[in-house]
């Protein structure tokens, strides 16, 4: 990102043309306004190109959701949409600051820049804050791509001493970022440098954001456990008069799929448990799951390759992805790839919006080279939509 | 990183035109100075020293393929791991040469030197992104190198799940590599719009535009909205290889037909951004080399425009055969076919301006010829592959070999060689042999065709592509093939000794550099002609004189100097409406 | 089409004259309308619309894209061209997924597992996505 915008620090002043630009100017545009137009354009060519690079994810979402759209409405309960809605409107608003940064820059209020440009940062500590909480989570019960997808409906919230702390891996770095800044604060506060100070203090607070965002996600989703995820997976009837969404026809067959896909993906597979399970009439999936494997394991018998544990387990696996009629995995695949390349974008935003920050501090904007902020505008706004569209595609499926 | 070799500081004084003291050659010393560049002449001297490189590379790789079968068993690869010594070879011959030499052959190492010149400006739109893209270009080279030490990779170059995911060979580190050249490509294309939407100097309306850009400026937008899907492709292809994500590996029910269209939604357009260069560099040849304005201009500028917009409907046609439903192979043949419609105008007009004009048979200009018959022999042949019956047959054996490298070596590799040839002396200011020029067209011409003609035989007959071994019938074929492919090399070796020849490079053998280049030693209108070769560090000491880049009525041929002058009237800004000169709608009417 | 081209028929070079701040009222005006269309596809999603479900949600979407797009990213008052090649970026991953998604569509058949082959005792029960082609 920051390589894009031709900023007035390249110095090519050995051949001493051009002596009336103005240092913001590069040396090979003629006026700021061509700059500012050039800039312009390649940053909205830049957004074309994020644009195709997340069609990419999109298509593979409409074409799975498409095939198995039974999947994607069971899976999407997995999700909390309150954490999804909150996340929404942080972003929301962190798209406001930053219009109103752009704004603040062309009308040189200097001190509004840094505000708005913080607040933005903020805004954006928040939003992976909540994200590192939903991550945890299902990180916690299993809930992973298709090839690592560890979901068991028996036991959906496995003891946290039997996995990594995720949630202290995320949260890690953020952390050194924090003591890292506090440290800068501190230092630049003694030693009395006004310039470091000024921007350590508004990045402190942004730093201590991710932790707002990480208990606001915890305290959110620990309201959310007892309504709904214990429940619904424990007992698919539970379903029906705990979720607030949805209606009650629907639940046996929407909470039969995540669960039958997620025994489908447990090698080997825990038969105790699709008993369990199957004991319930409306759970017609496992049920028939279940007949399938013991069909499976009978003719298993008479095959070559009987006492086979690794290739009979392959075997059964199949064939109760085809009960299912495949796994949930290709869900959270699609989940995670969507909103972890999501957060990728937010995390360089966040890089970028840091630059911007450092020359805020510097008032290095005017009104004529204010493109730089309205550059990483552009750019946060995209990052923006596109998860306006995100949000209702995995969160609000029903 | 050519520095070293170039002739640094020898400039010698000539009065007949304006000869600044130092050029963007020597305005600045050391190797840290071409590192640290952002002007982009010298970050283009520096992608063709690099495209150069990976090319020769590639090339050593396809003779190593071509001895390999010269004989039915195998001649080269022998023992147990034969077969998987030459999948890994021609995975790594497509794979550079596509994804290192070609694509960013034309855009970055030509049209990062001339696109500022011809527009008059002083640099691209963005210089740090400019070495910004060539460093990722050098980085996703370095993926790829290790991607062969590491342990090979024997997907071809279009990694095809599910092989690709279950392969173990270097999957990763080569997609890591093609994704990092994406963005070096992304960055080209984006760097080459803005520039020229943003910094056309007065007067150059958009149909004042050397063809060259226009060409330039579809394959840009090609790079732009078709290489994030490759992006987002190798992402998710590294993604199931590490993580079984399940959207392409059947193994865990995704389809890998997805994979297919997703990588070809690519490919395909970026098989326009290796041709439409080349498109651009042969309109202003052609036009230039035959002294005549250029025949039917709008439709060539146009037809470049709808090649690189057609060429994201057609992408199917690579899958006709991979499961695809029935109906949309018939929508994507029927699409395809559309495609040819601008190429063969382009042929065309190439055609009508040649007809009636004072042909010079340079060496460029024999690039240039060769170019269009070779490219109309690999254009027509995508008919037959287009076609849905014929395809079934044809699919996956030589004759697509032969139809594809008719398009891209001798299509794109000749006409850039037939643009290096063109633009040299105003790169390094040093005219070449001449006749040195000629015989590597020659030879690169008869080479080429016995390389592949032979091929599109072996096609038709039925061998199949990417086999270590064949039956004994195909043998004679094979062999003159081989044959072809030699006599190829030596002519690409005779066309390299000649270049470096003329800049210096054996003088120490006895071997005299070449003579000082004017400025225009062509004749040719458009604006890099206006400035002194090499280009002073700004490109021009002063704003020049923009008028219509086809029209060549007021230069003149100064034989006692060898250049080409310009004559009264002198060229002055002509005002907005399109020029109608004279001399150069008379043949128009015929 | 040249109107973007080239700096010299622009305006004078100082002054506000590229730069168009937008009001404050204006950004309040339109965070409001976003927050608020966000509560209502939130909202929305306890009812049961059926096949319309996707659509609504992807309408009220666009609408809140649409809106960012025009104040928050300047649309309205960027140069046209701009607009044009973003807006343009949306035609071609149209094409990208129509054809993507149609193509597999029609040949879901071929991948994805056909129960009534596998285990035709336990084909009928539960099956309604598995593609139903013979």
């Amino acid at each position: 990102m920051s390589t894009i915008e031709a900023s007035p620090e390249v110095g090519h002043d050995e051949h001493g043309h051009d002596h009336d630009h103005p240092p913001f100017l590069a040396h090979h545009f003629d006026t700021p306004e061509q700059q500012f137009d050039s800039g312009k354009l390649g940053i909205w060519l830049f957004l074309v190109t994020e644009v195709l690079f997340f069609s990419g994810m999109f298509c593979a979402y409409a074409i799975f959701r498409a095939l198995r759209p039974e999947v994607f409405e069971g899976c999407s309960q997995f999700l909390n949409t309150k954490l999804g809605a909150i996340n929404t409107g942080v972003l929301l608003f962190s798209s406001l600051t930053m219009a109103w940064a752009v704004r603040c820059s062309q009308l040189e209020q200097h001190k509004g820049l840094v505000g708005t440009l913080a607040a933005t940062l903020s805004c954006a500590m928040i939003f992976l804050g909540v994200k590192a909480i939903e991550y945890s989570h299902k990180f916690g019960m299993g809930l992973l791509p298709a090839g690592l997808f560890a979901y068991d409906p028996s036991n959906p919230h496995p003891d946290p001493a039997g996995h990594p702390p995720y949630l202290a891996y995320i949260c890690a770095p953020f952390a050194l970022a924090l003591a890292g800044v506090l440290v800068w604060l501190v230092v630049s506060a003694v030693t009395g440098n006004k310039f470091q100070f000024a921007i350590a203090k508004p990045l402190s607070v942004v730093c201590v954001c991710f932790f707002v965002g990480v208990g606001l996600g915890t305290f959110l989703e620990s309201g959310e456990e007892s309504a709904d995820h214990v429940d619904v997976h424990a007992d698919p009837n539970g379903l029906a008069t705990a979720s607030v969404m949805l209606e009650a026809e629907e639940s046996a067959a929407a909470d039969a799929a995540p669960a039958i896909a997620a025994s489908g993906a447990m090698i080997p597979v825990d038969e105790s448990v699709l008993e369990i399970l199957a004991t319930d009439p409306t759970n017609v999936g496992v049920v028939s799951g279940l007949n399938a494997l013991e069909q499976q394991t009978a003719a298993a018998g008479t095959s070559t390759v009987t006492g086979d544990g690794a290739i009979l387990g392959a075997i059964t696996t199949t064939e109760i992805d085809v009960m299912t009629p495949t796994t949930a995995g290709v869900f959270f695949s699609i989940y995670y790839c969507m909103t972890g390349i999501h957060a990728i974008h937010i995390l360089a935003g966040i890089g970028v919006l840091v630059w911007l920050l450092v020359r805020a501090v510097r008032q290095d904007f005017n009104r004529q080279y204010f493109g730089p902020v309205d550059y990483v505008g552009l750019y946060w706004h995209l990052v923006d939509l596109i998860w306006i569209y995100l949000f209702p595609l995995l969160y609000l499926i029903r | 990183m050519s520095a070293g070799s170039l002739p640094s500081g020898s400039q010698v004084k000539d009065p007949g035109y304006p000869t600044p003291s130092e050029n963007y050659l020597t305005n600045s010393k050391g190797i840290l100075s071409w590192i640290f560049t952002l002007d982009h002449k010298r970050i283009g001297v520096m992608y063709l020293v690099g495209v150069t490189l990976a090319f020769g590379v590639a090339g050593l790789l396809a003779l190593l393929i071509r001895l390999h079968l010269f004989q039915p068993d195998g001649m080269v690869f022998q023992g147990e791991e034969a077969n998987n010594w030459y999948n890994q070879v021609f995975t790594l011959h497509g794979a550079i040469m596509v994804f290192l030499f070609i694509i960013p052959s034309v855009p970055a190492a030509l049209g990062n030197f001339l696109v500022p010149v011809m527009l008059g400006a002083k640099d691209v739109a963005f210089p740090r992104l400019n070495l910004c893209s060539f460093y990722l270009w050098v980085f996703g080279a370095l993926f790829f190198v290790s991607a062969l030490c590491a342990s090979g990779l024997d997907t071809g170059w279009t990694f095809y799940t599910p092989y690709s995911t279950t392969t173990d060979s270097s999957v990763i580190l080569a997609t890591s590599g093609a994704f990092i050249l994406g963005f070096s490509s992304i960055f080209t294309g984006l760097n080459f719009i803005v520039t020229i939407n943003t910094m056309r100097p007065p007067g150059m309306t958009w149909f004042r535009m050397p063809l060259f850009l226009w060409a330039t400026y579809a394959t840009s937008i090609i790079q732009v909205l078709a290489t994030p899907v490759l992006g987002i492709t190798l992402l998710l292809l590294i993604a199931e290889r590490t993580m079984h994500i399940g959207i392409f590996d059947p193994e865990y029910n995704g389809d890998p037909v997805t994979f297919q269209h997703f990588f070809w939604f690519y490919s395909h357009p970026a098989v326009y951004i290796m041709i439409l260069p080349a498109f651009g560099i042969i309109s202003d040849l052609i036009s230039v080399h035959s002294h005549k304005r250029i025949f039917g201009y709008r439709f060539i500028a146009y037809s470049s425009i709808a090649i690189a917009l057609l060429g994201f409907l057609v992408w199917g046609h690579h899958m006709f055969t991979a499961g695809m439903s029935s109906l949309t192979t018939i929508i994507f043949s029927a699409l395809t076919f559309t495609v040819s419609v601008p190429s063969a105008i382009k042929v065309f007009n190439w055609l009508a301006t040649m007809y009636k004009g004072s042909i010079s048979l340079t060496t460029p200009m024999c690039y240039a010829l060769s170019f269009i018959f070779l490219f109309t022999i690999g254009g027509l042949t995508g008919l037959h592959l287009g076609t849905l019956a014929t395809d079934m047959h044809l699919h996956d054996t030589y004759f697509v070999v032969a139809h594809f490298h008719y398009v891209m070596v001798g299509g794109t590799l000749v006409a850039f060689l037939g643009g290096v040839f063109h633009w040299w002396p105003k790169m390094f200011g040093k005219m070449y042999s001449e006749a040195g020029g000629r015989l590597s067209a020659f030879l690169v011409f008869a080479g080429f065709n016995l390389t592949f003609l032979p091929q599109f035989i072996l096609g038709s007959r039925g061998m199949p592509r990417r086999y270590a071994t064949y039956d004994p019938e195909f043998a004679g074929l094979h062999q003159m093939s081989t044959y072809g492919s030699m006599l190829l090399g030596f002519g690409l070796l005779v066309a390299l000794f000649v270049l470096l020849r003329s800049v210096g490079a054996f003088s120490r053998f006895g071997l005299a550099c070449g003579k000082k280049a004017p400025a225009n030693p062509w004749g040719g209108a458009t604006l890099e002609w206006q400035c002194t070769s090499p280009p002073p560090f700004y490109n021009f000491e002063r704003a020049p004189a923009v008028g219509d880049p086809y029209d060549f009525s007021d230069l003149e041929w100064e034989a006692d100097e060898e250049r080409y002058v310009t004559v009264e009237p002198k060229r002055e800004v002509i005002p907005e409406e399109q020029p109608k000169p004279a001399p150069a709608h008379a043949e128009d009417s015929n | 089409m040249s109107s973007h081209a080239h700096s010299e028929d622009g305006h004078s070079s100082d002054g506000h004259d590229f730069a168009h701040p937008m009001s404050v009222q204006t950004l309040l005006a339109v965070f409001f309308a976003l927050t608020f269309l966000t509560v209502i596809t939130v909202a929305q999603a306890s009812f049961d619309f059926g096949a319309f479900e996707v659509a609504t949600v992807m309408f009220i979407a666009t609408v809140k894209a649409v809106l960012v797009m025009a104040f928050f990213m300047h649309m309205l008052a960027d140069k046209p061209f701009n607009a044009i090649i973003f807006i343009g970026s949306f035609v071609f991953v149209g094409l990208f997924v129509i054809f993507t998604l149609g193509d597999s569509l029609m040949t879901s058949h071929s991948f994805e597992p056909r129960v009534e082959e596998l285990a035709p005792a336990v084909a009928e029960p539960t099956i309604t996505t598995v593609d139903g082609a013979p």
